[in-house]
């Protein structure tokens, strides 16, 4: 039997539809496990990662105030915007890697959508119990589900403001956010993040579930063009399981309906694969739980591709996979080296404009230029200032410099040259900053040298 | 408001604003009619056989534009907007420039009362006092006497002992606080070329300049009726006009015999604006120290 011959229902539906609410059914297994583990690694980041200290401060901590970024060792000022850029690319390559090889596991294990969904469905279990038990309560009147309601509401809200509150520690250090929090006298802004946080959180994972995936996720959308006939995906085994039913002579599908029941999008993946699926798998470990109790095989519903399903080896290895994974790997290494060889001093020239060059005593030109010195490691350093490109060009005045810990500072430098040395006109000359006592961190910065 | 030159034009705005607002609410309600089953197409047809439902908006998305309606509407009253009208909130460019000016003096006031007991000569040693004149120097004086203070032709150099107005902490002060206007008065028509030139030449013999004796003799009678009537009988200059002291070798528009013959002809207008409007008391105090300490090096 081929997947052109499951029965698939066709029947004329308005477009304009009103959201039917999912009742999804609690599943363990191996997939369940692999997800748990993957909301345990993501949020012990996420949620403990801002208590981290470093160096005497938050260890991870996106200052915008005082425009400086901190990465455990690393300090990012704005001018190094370019490390986010890269970082983007690589997360965008590496989603398209994932996808071609592996189809929707960020969605189905990773993505925030997921793993809070998956958070907030534990505790609506927790209080309301499993599907079942979930669908009668629905049906009570209002008076008698209140007290349930209330108390999952509760907890998610709660759980969804120390969401938000983490979220603002990142960019507030967090425990001065929490001094604050405790004494209720947190600044319009971080009142406003934590809030939206919270509430994205609560109306997304609470609320909203399934249809961020299917209607608000652009990513889901688009990711069909990077699937392929040998793309990892959930399958339905419809040549075993097929006619589906109980009795002599059917498929290994008993038609339990568990694999309808578990799922978070609400779909029937007997139907194949179709977009709403998040690739989660929860319906390959309800499978699993059937086919073991009644002694059959597992893999009835799996982890396949389209490839393997018609009986044909699965490639692994193909062009759009080498092309991503050589371009993941040239700008990844490209990043680490620029890390690693990333010198923490900066430095600016910025000629004055409005005296070109003046002519001082002695028969010297002289131009005027304002340097800012960036000192971007976290201790205090001096500097010493040269300057090359034009003979007998001299720096005027004391050529170290004294910078605090990542701070900045702006110097005026004066230079002279012997009006006899250069001919009028502009010269290119370069500016040299070496660190004093420290091997290896120096810059060189272009300018010009005008003569009239 | 006075780009409205009569009523009618604020009157127009603002009904042209409201019946727009009221028709986007309109067009939006008609198109948001729930319709039964059986949808018809629009009648389009594309492609031989591309045709389109003719479906209402998804509820969530007039919901959205009913707020931003109901979001305009709350703008329009409470912040200037419909033709003259100013709005409940009395909100002003001005007013927030304001408040947020009174924000800053507030947030980094205390930042220079510390300073606000010394004296300014005290403050010129300082260094902490000195790292902050020297960032309003540059923000605000920089752009014409040149990062380093050092000037350039027609702005005062201002890293040496020689001073147009005078170089105690007071006259500093008041210099950056009221500004100066510095007049040279054109006297190319009064003296003729020749005149002209003999003054130059007296001029140039005054800091020691190589000149042409016999000129340097007519000249200084010139000089004596018309140039000391400011600069001095001695050329020394004036610190209560800002005349400049010609007898030494600084030159605020240039020495040498071209570019004084120039000045004389068609005389000089020097200005310095005054910043008492841009710079607080504080800091124009910290700015005065800053240029002390320029030329005490």
């Amino acid at each position: 039997m081929n997947l052109q011959d499951i029965p698939v229902r066709v029947e004329e539906r308005s477009l304009y539809e009103v959201r039917e609410k999912i009742y999804p059914r609690a599943v363990h297994g191996w997939f369940a496990a692999l997800r748990w583990t993957a909301v345990w690694a993501t949020q012990l980041v996420f949620y403990g990662g801002a208590w981290l200290t470093w160096n005497d401060r938050q260890a991870v901590l996106f200052d915008i105030v005082h425009r400086k970024f901190y990465l455990f060792g690393l300090v990012f000022w704005p001018q190094d915007v370019v490390y986010l850029t890269v970082l983007l690319i690589l997360a965008a390559l590496s989603l398209f890697l994932f996808t071609a090889v592996a189809g929707r596991i960020w969605c189905g294990y990773a993505c925030p959508q997921t793993v809070y969904t998956e958070l907030f469905m534990w505790i609506e279990r927790v209080i309301e119990g499993d599907r079942n038990a979930r669908i009668r309560l629905d049906k009570l009147p209002a008076g008698k589900r209140l007290p349930r309601k209330v108390a999952k509401h509760a907890v998610w809200i709660a759980v969804a403001l120390w969401t938000g509150f983490t979220f603002v520690g990142y960019v507030t250090p967090i425990r001065e956010l929490w001094a604050e929090v405790l004494a209720l006298s947190t600044g319009p802004w971080e009142t406003f993040w934590i809030a939206f946080y919270a509430f994205a959180t609560y109306g997304n994972a609470g609320w909203m579930r399934e249809q961020v995936c299917k209607y608000m996720c652009p990513y889901a959308r688009f990711q069909s063009a990077m699937f392929d006939k040998d793309t990892l995906i959930i399958t339905y085994d419809a040549k075993r399981g097929e006619p589906r039913g109980k009795g002599k002579g059917v498929g290994d599908c008993v038609d339990c309906g568990i694999c309808v029941q578990v799922c978070p999008t609400g779909i029937d993946i007997r139907h194949g694969l179709q977009y709403e699926c998040i690739g989660c798998a929860a319906c390959v470990d309800g499978c699993e739980q059937v086919m073991d109790k009644l002694a059959r095989p597992r893999g009835l519903i799996r982890y396949s591709t389209t490839h393997a399903l018609e009986g044909r080896a699965t490639r692994i290895v193909r062009p759009r996979v080498l092309v991503y994974s050589a371009i993941l790997l040239a700008i990844g290494a490209a990043m680490l080296a620029s890390l690693y060889l990333r010198v923490p001093l900066k430095l600016d020239v910025i000629r004055d404009r409005a005296a070109i060059a003046r002519e001082v005593e002695g028969g010297l030109i002289e131009n005027v230029y304002r340097l800012q010195v960036m000192n971007t490691a976290e201790q205090a350093r001096a500097f010493e200032l040269s300057v090359s490109g034009l003979p007998g060009l001299q720096l005027w005045g004391d050529p170290t410099i004294g910078v605090g810990a990542a701070t900045s500072r702006v110097v005026p430098v004066k230079l002279r040259l012997p009006a006899d040395a250069a001919k009028p006109g502009s010269h290119r000359i370069e500016f040299h900053l070496r660190a004093l006592g420290v091997e290896g961190i120096e810059v060189d910065e272009h300018s010009v040298f005008i003569v009239q | 408001m006075s780009e409205f030159t009569s009523e009618f034009w604020s009157l127009y705005i603002a009904i042209l604003t409201v019946v727009s607002i009221v028709a986007c609410a309109w067009f939006l309600r008609s198109q948001s009619i729930r319709k039964q089953a059986n949808v018809e197409t629009t009648g389009h047809t594309w492609d031989e056989d591309l045709a389109e439902y003719n479906n209402p908006l998804p509820r969530w998305w007039s919901w959205l534009f009913y707020i931003t309606i109901a979001f305009g509407l709350g703008y329009l009253v409470l912040y200037p907007g419909l033709g003259s009208w100013k709005g409940t909130l009395g909100w002003s460019q001005v007013g927030q420039l304001k408040e947020e000016t009174q924000l800053a003096e507030k947030q980094f006031g205390p930042l220079y009362d510390r300073f606000a007991a010394m004296e300014v000569e005290q403050l010129a040693k300082n260094p902490e006092a000195l790292a902050i004149g020297q960032k309003l120097f540059l923000n605000s004086c920089a752009q014409c006497h040149a990062s380093d203070g050092g000037g350039s032709r027609g702005f005062p150099n201002l890293t040496d002992r020689d001073w147009l107005y005078g170089g105690d902490v007071k006259t500093i002060q008041t210099s950056i606080a009221n500004g100066r206007n510095g007049v040279m008065p054109a006297f190319g028509e009064v003296l003729g070329e020749a005149k002209i030139k003999d003054v130059a030449h007296y001029v140039l013999s005054l800091s020691g300049g190589t000149a042409d004796s016999i000129r340097v003799a007519k000249g200084q009678e010139t000089f004596a009726t018309i140039c000391a009537a400011c600069h001095g009988a001695e050329g020394k200059g004036n610190l209560l006009m800002g005349a400049p002291n010609l007898t030494d070798k600084i030159w605020l528009h240039g020495g040498g015999e071209a570019r004084i013959i120039e000045t004389v002809t068609n005389g000089r207008t020097s200005q310095m604006p005054a910043h008492k409007e841009l710079l607080s008391e504080a800091k124009i105090r910290l700015v005065a120290a800053y240029v002390l300490s320029l030329s005490a090096r």
